[in-house]
């Protein structure tokens, strides 16, 4: 949900909306109101309905704009009459009333995905660095099987049991010549 | 301003009569070749290890490499 909340919001910037809620230090600043811009600082009242821009909600909760200027109040009384009577930049005009963006305008393409991969990266990278340390000063000492000389010994016990002698491993060996087929 | 009505029904049962036979086919096609390239050659494998399969000689084998318990290798 946070992420259709942030879709397309700052689009082509290289840090998500996440990345600067997680810097800012207001609270719930995920939530957009009735203004064309999108206010950083701004808390909004999450117990009414809200409005979002999501391709799987067509219609939301509420109208984009609700505050109209007067303009915006004749138009709404023009509407309430035939349709056919308005022009089409007044259409356009309600549409914008009613919606922020265009599905066109919500499906473009945003760089978010090079910051997550980029982040993805980081926290990869800094994971191995922290196994590597471990490897070296956490492990414990290694237990003798893993020595090479127990290893080949082990390998010729299990060929003198003939271990999987039809399609495995004593099947690989040639027991006349003593090495490997 | 006026498009065409989309389709509003039988898109189920459309994608069904797509998706179904190609469904059987990839199916049977992974059976069989599974049949062909693991079931059979293993069969046979089976077949060829035993037609030359003298047990006793193994035994005796496995014997003298010392690997038993209940019998030690010859020398000793």
């Amino acid at each position: 949900m946070m992420l259709g909340l942030t879709a397309g919001r700052f689009g082509t910037r290289f840090l998500g909306r996440r990345v600067m809620a997680l810097v800012t230090p207001s609270s719930a600043t995920m939530a957009s109101h009735g203004h064309g811009h999108a206010d950083v600082s701004e808390i909004a009242d999450m117990s009414k309905p809200m409005y979002c821009d999501r391709m799987d909600t067509p219609l939301p909760d509420r109208a984009y704009k609700d505050e109209l200027n007067a303009a915006d109040k004749t138009l709404k009384e023009k509407e309430k009459g035939p349709w056919n009577q308005l022009t089409k930049e007044e259409k356009i005009a309600l549409y914008r009333l009613m919606f922020r963006k265009t599905y066109p305008e919500m499906k473009q393409k945003t760089d978010e995905w090079k910051t997550v991969m980029g982040g993805i990266f980081i926290f990869l990278g800094l994971t191995g660095l922290l196994v590597w340390w471990q490897s070296i000063y956490v492990y414990p000492a290694q237990p003798r099987t893993f020595d090479s000389e127990w290893q080949a010994k082990q390998i010729q016990r299990m060929l003198d049991m003939r271990v999987n002698p039809v399609e495995g491993l004593a099947s690989k060996w040639d027991y006349e010549k003593g090495q490997w087929k | 301003m006026s498009l065409p009505k989309p389709v509003m029904r039988g898109l189920l049962g459309r994608r069904l009569r797509f998706h179904l036979p190609i469904a059987f086919a990839l199916s049977i096609v992974a059976a069989a070749a599974f049949k062909y390239t693991v079931t059979e050659p293993r069969k046979q494998a089976y077949a060829d290890f035993y037609k030359q399969y003298d047990a006793v000689k193994e035994f005796n084998a496995m014997r003298e490499a010392g690997i038993f318990e209940s019998v030690r290798p010859s020398g000793e």
